[in-house]
């Protein structure tokens, strides 16, 4: 693969990625989606999430840590395409939209946590 | 090869041999590096469950009802559970790793790659345990 300057900070966003989510993101998912769906703990409740939002910091961490998983997860899925699948002329395509992908999700992160619904709710 | 290289009478055989596409299902240890790379699919997709899922509460108290019951569904349930596996692949290989992506010295001892993975695998726990109360407890 053709080296470019981006290559480095690419990496490591990576890295930084994938350390923030093998840190957080089992147990937010656990917490939060799987075990109030088994029924082994409550789901949480509106007030005490939204409460637990109200504070800029967890916005921002979150934020954080979605656009940085996203950026991982472009990068990692980027090479598994080009060394397990070989499509190596489809490079640009895959690249735009493994990237791409990670731009919108975290836009679409930015936009959740950071601007306000109609009715003063979070 | 320069232009000058001259004549042959030959084509050079090619040394290359067409690497299948599915080259990686011919080993375990081909697999599991696969099985690790795909993890990267399922990290995406764990960080657009949780953007729905607040988005769901940007929603109000009701859409935050719903859509909790919606992940209770069996086939969502199911799809969360494959999800959350993988993120659990993620986070243990991602740990193992580290040793070899950082080289940690305490003056001129090395530390050693057991102890540095240990430090990764407290760090996970003690992470989730206080991200768990924070959540339960609502801070």
């Amino acid at each position: 693969m053709r080296r470019t300057p981006i290559e480095p900070i690419l990496w490591s966003l990576f890295s930084a990625g994938g350390m923030l989510s093998a840190l957080f993101i089992p147990v937010l998912l656990f917490i939060l989606v799987l075990a109030p769906a088994l029924g082994w703990l409550p789901a949480p409740g509106y007030a005490q999430l939204t409460s637990l939002l109200s504070h800029p910091l967890a916005r921002l961490f979150l934020i954080a840590l979605c656009a940085l998983a996203l950026v991982h997860a472009a990068h990692r899925f980027r090479y598994t395409l080009y060394d397990g699948l070989q499509i190596k002329h489809l490079n640009e395509l895959v690249n735009i939209l493994c990237y791409g992908g990670a731009l919108a999700g975290s836009v679409w992160a930015i936009f959740l946590l950071f601007t306000r619904v109609a009715e003063p709710r979070l | 090869m320069t232009s000058h290289s001259g004549y042959t009478l030959h084509h050079p055989q090619w040394l290359r041999r067409r690497v299948s596409t599915w080259w990686w299902l011919s080993r375990w240890r081909y697999f599991k590096f696969i099985l690790r790379e795909i993890t990267s699919v399922f990290v995406a997709a764990a960080v657009v469950l949780l953007l729905l899922y607040v988005a769901a509460l940007r929603r109000g108290p009701d859409a935050l009802i719903a859509f909790q019951s919606w992940l209770s569904r069996p086939p969502i349930l199911a799809a969360s559970a494959v999800v959350f596996f993988f993120t659990l692949i993620h986070s243990i290989t991602w740990f193992n790793l580290a040793p070899k992506a950082m080289k940690v010295r305490l003056g001129n001892i090395p530390v050693p790659p057991a102890l540095i993975a240990a430090g990764h695998y407290f760090a996970w726990l003690v992470i989730s345990l206080a991200l768990a109360w924070i959540i339960l407890t609502g801070g």
